[in-house]
This record gives C-alpha cells, structure tokens and sequence, in this order.
C-alpha cells in the first residue's frame, strides 16, 4: 500500500538525527581507540598492562553483582507485597517506587552525601544505639547502598509486571496437592517470576556498570570505578584513545553480562532444573 | 492467622519504601538552614539560601539555562518522536528493527560512553558549551522516551475511529487533527514531561559539554557538592524535587477531575 510507505519516512528524521549525534561520535569514538596516539591495538593491550586498569575493572563488576543482589533481595519482597495489598495500598506503593523517576538524581546523591557526611544523622542515630565511629562516605559499602536505592525502582517494576501475570491459584493447587506453603511458594511461584527476576537483574546490572555520579560524590578517589577512570583519562590528561578503548572494554563487559544473565536465567531450563532435583 | 503471616512482609515493604523516599526528603529541612555547611538537623532557621538561589547569578542563570534547554529538547524529542512512532507502528519498513534498535540505542548504553563519545566528537565540531550541542546531545537521551510513551498509546489505538471518521467524509488532515491527534494527547504528553524531565535532569553528558560561561543547574549542583560546600544546593534540590513532582502529578490529577 502506498500510504503505510509514506508513513514509514516518518522515521527518517530521527533514525538520521540519532545517526549523526549519536552513532558518528560513537564510531569516532572506536576510531580514535584504536588511531590514537598511535595506530594499532596499543590502547586495549595497556588496558590489561598498566595495573590499574583491570583491578578497576573488577571492582567495577564486583559493585554491579553486589548492588544487583541487593536490589534483588529487596526489590523482590517489595514487588511481591505489591501483587498481594488492595488496589489502594497498590497504588502507593508504585508512586513510592515511581519516585525517582522524577526527583532529581543530584538531588538524591546529595541526600546521600548529607546522611552519610561524619557527625551527619546516620552517624548521630548509630551512636545513640552504641553503634558510632561509622564513617560510610567514601566506602564501597556507602557507595552500595546509595546506588542500590537509586537502582531499585528498575529491579521492582519488571519484577511487579511479571508477578502481577502469575496466576495465583496454581498455589493453591500445590496446596491442595500436599505441598507446604514455602515449598509451593519455591517450586510454583518462584520458577515463573524468573523473567521478571532476569528483567530486573539484567537492567540493574547494565546501569551500575557505567555508575558515574554516585561513585564521584558518594565514594572516594582510592574506590574509583571505571566510569570515573574514563572520565579522567578523557578530561584530565586528554587521552581519548585510551578513554575510548576503556569504553569499548565496559561496552564488551555489559553485553557478557547480558548473555549470562539471559542464560542463567532463561525460565524453562530452570523450570525443567527444579522438576529434576 | 494468614494476615499475621503477611506481617513480616508489610515491615520489610515498608523499610524499603522508607529507603526510598526519606533520603530525598532530608533535602527539604534541610534547605532552610543557617549555617554555611550540611549539619543535619539544622541547628538553625533561615531562608539565607532561597534568597541567595534566586539572587544569584550563576544558580539563577543555572536554572533558566536548563529550562530554556529542556522546552527546545521537549519540542525537539516530541517532534521527532511521535513521527517516528507513527513509522514504527503504522508500517512494515525494511530495517525496521534496526531503526527502532538505533532510535533505543541511547538509553541502553552506559552514560558516561554516551558522554564521552559526544563530547570527542563536539571538540571536534565546536559544540562544546554551545545550546546547539546540549540540545542535540540531551534530544538523542529523551527521544527514546518519547518513543516508548507514544508507541505504547499507537498500538491500543483503535483505527476504526479513523476509518469511522473517513467514512463521514473527513479528509486525512481532519482526520488526523480531529480524531487521531486528540485521542494520542495523553501518550505524548507523558512522552514530552518525560523529555522535559531527562533534559532538565541530565548530569553526565552536560559535565562534559559544560563551558564556565553556559552551565545547567545539574552541573552547577555537582559542582557545589564537589568543589565548595554550598548549602544552596539544599534549596535547589527541594525546589526541583517540588517542581517536577508538580509536573507529574498535576496531569494525573487533571485526568482524574475530568473522568469525574
């Protein structure tokens, strides 16, 4: 039909807008990593020779998979309690989880950096309880549990659109067949939410890989994580090929972490797992 | 005996919605110090910083720099996106799937590649602090939300309406401004609050594009916490956090006065 052709050019502007702002400077960027200073793989083979580099690079991977389970362990429970309140409870407890989508994301490192600063109110509180001398600012765990909360709202809200689908009188059916609630609960439910589980992990995982602003305000220079490492090579000694092999590295990191994540999680080999065990 | 059951449940929801929300609400007492440091509480009173966000040059000058650059980024990404939604429902192109996958691009890699690629490429084309380069590099992050929202209200969009519409003698224009338009206002609307949002929120590309003489409020509020310890950023936070839950909550409560 010759009118859906004319409404396909309706994509043109922007396919060619995202083209020349985004893919040329991207394919620029690949460029200069293997052109500058010097042609050649240089930049990458540094990457994995300069001792920095790759320590980084772990503590990196190492920050995602902690924040991902936490966000996990958290985000799960919350979700489900979503499935299971009235409509009322329902609705404010998504507003709650929507909130950061909107509240500004500076504004919400700087609560951090106010609760976590020495002598700040998590400080004060912990001491009136006998727990004092914390000092989270600039620890990997102050950095973890910052980010885990700026995470959450993308673990709950794939999770909160699968559990909602599971049908909740295949429960009762393993009841009424002799399960124990927590086995019905592990055997049943818990198989059918992994899509939900692998969603919200793959999306958790992704985003704290690049993690720029919570690590620069909330850890420390000595904690720094790979996005911080690209930002410095790129604004304070003006290595862009470097800074650009390091991006292509983390690039390569996260679709890794893709594949194992859909791989681990893929939904009917562990239903055919837990059937066997 | 299966509600007491649930109680264990409801506390731990109920801690994770208070880590949730109570971080970004200390920002609001907090705003009404008057002491030139972030002591929480406040020992004292004042609107010392209210005054000085509206006064001075440079958080002011943040503030109107980022709204002048989010309207033309929310004109822009609409414009551009509810065209291409149009494409990408309402037709079977070739390389569809690899338009849409370039279009989605943006939001999927990590911020700082997206960063640093724009930023490379800007030296190079002399974008760097420059309007012309923040609206383009903050269209490319909000435009995939526009896409999302008006895709979404495309595909539960019932033709007939259209096809009703033609049938009573209405010409594609009429048909488009009278019945297609007005049915997608809501999609696109939440498509361009969203595009306003990314743009007005965005830090990481704009710490990169940044110049002295042309800073949004973001990057002056990275900033503040960073290089100085500037209390203003409290009044900044809470009138942000203020100003965009209005812009969200308002169309929703529209929509709900007008269903009733």
């Amino acid at each position: 039909m010759k009118s859906t052709r004319r409404i396909a050019l309706l994509v043109v502007p922007a396919t060619v807008f995202v083209a020349l702002v985004f893919l040329v400077p991207m394919l620029r960027l690949g460029w200069l990593s293997v052109t500058s200073p010097a042609p050649g793989a240089g930049n990458y083979t540094k990457i994995f020779s300069d001792g920095i580099s790759v320590p980084i690079i772990w503590r990196t991977l190492r920050m995602a998979i902690t924040v991902t389970v936490v966000t996990l362990l958290c985000g799960y429970p919350y979700a489900y309690l979503m499935t299971v309140v009235s409509a009322r409870w329902r609705a404010v407890l998504l507003a709650i989880v929507l909130m950061p989508f909107w509240t500004s994301l500076m504004a919400r490192n700087f609560a951090w950096v106010v609760l976590f600063q020495d002598n700040g109110p998590l400080h004060s509180a912990l001491s009136a309880i006998g727990l004092g001398s914390v000092h989270p600012l600039g620890t990997a765990t102050g950095v973890t549990i910052a980010m885990a909360q700026v995470m959450l709202p993308f673990m709950v809200l794939p999770l909160y659109s699968n559990l909602k689908s599971i049908d909740r009188r295949l429960l009762s059916a393993a009841h009424s067949l002799g399960a124990r609630p927590l086995v019905a609960f592990g055997r049943v439910y818990v198989p059918l939410s992994l899509p939900g589980v692998a969603a919200g992990m793959t999306m958790v995982a992704i985003l704290s890989l690049g993690f720029y602003i919570t690590p620069a305000l909330v850890g420390s220079p000595q904690q720094s994580m790979i996005a911080q490492l690209i930002a410095s090579k790129v604004q304070q000694v003006l290595d862009f090929g470097g800074g650009g092999a390091l991006s292509f590295v983390l690039l390569a990191v996260a679709l890794v972490l893709l594949a194992l994540v859909g791989r681990v999680a893929r939904p009917t080999t562990m239903i055919a797992g837990g059937g066997e065990s | 005996m299966n509600a007491l059951k649930k109680v264990p449940l409801r506390l731990f929801g109920l801690l994770v919605a208070l880590w949730l929300i109570v971080p970004t609400l200390i920002v609001i007492p907090l705003s009404f110090t008057d002491r030139n440091s972030f002591a929480f509480p406040p020992p004292g009173w004042s609107l010392t910083y209210y005054q000085r966000f509206f006064t001075d040059p440079q958080w002011f000058g943040a503030l109107l720099n980022s709204v002048q650059l989010a309207l033309m980024v929310t004109v822009l990404a609409t414009v551009l996106g509810v065209a291409a939604s149009f494409a990408l429902v309402r037709s079977r192109f070739f390389g569809r799937g690899l338009a849409n996958g370039a279009l989605m691009a943006p939001m999927m890699v990590p911020g700082i590649i997206v960063a640093i690629a724009v930023y490379t490429a800007f030296l190079g084309w002399h974008l760097v602090g420059t309007v012309q380069g923040y609206v383009l590099a903050h269209t490319i992050l909000a435009l995939p939300f526009v896409i999302v929202s008006v895709t979404a209200s495309l595909r539960t969009f019932d033709r007939r309406l259209e096809q009703a519409a033609a049938n009573l003698g209405a010409g594609p224009l009429a048909t488009f401004r009278q019945v297609t338009l007005p049915l997608l206002l809501p999609g696109i609307a939440s498509g361009a609050v969203f595009a306003f949002v990314t743009s007005f929120d965005e830090v990481v590309v704009s710490l990169f594009i940044q110049s002295p003489a042309l800073q949004t409020l973001p990057v002056k509020m990275f900033t503040s916490v960073t290089n100085e310890i500037d209390p203003t950023i409290g009044a900044a936070s809470s009138l942000i956090v203020v100003f965009t839950t209005l812009l969200v909550l308002i169309p929703q409560l529209v929509r709900r006065s007008n269903a009733n």
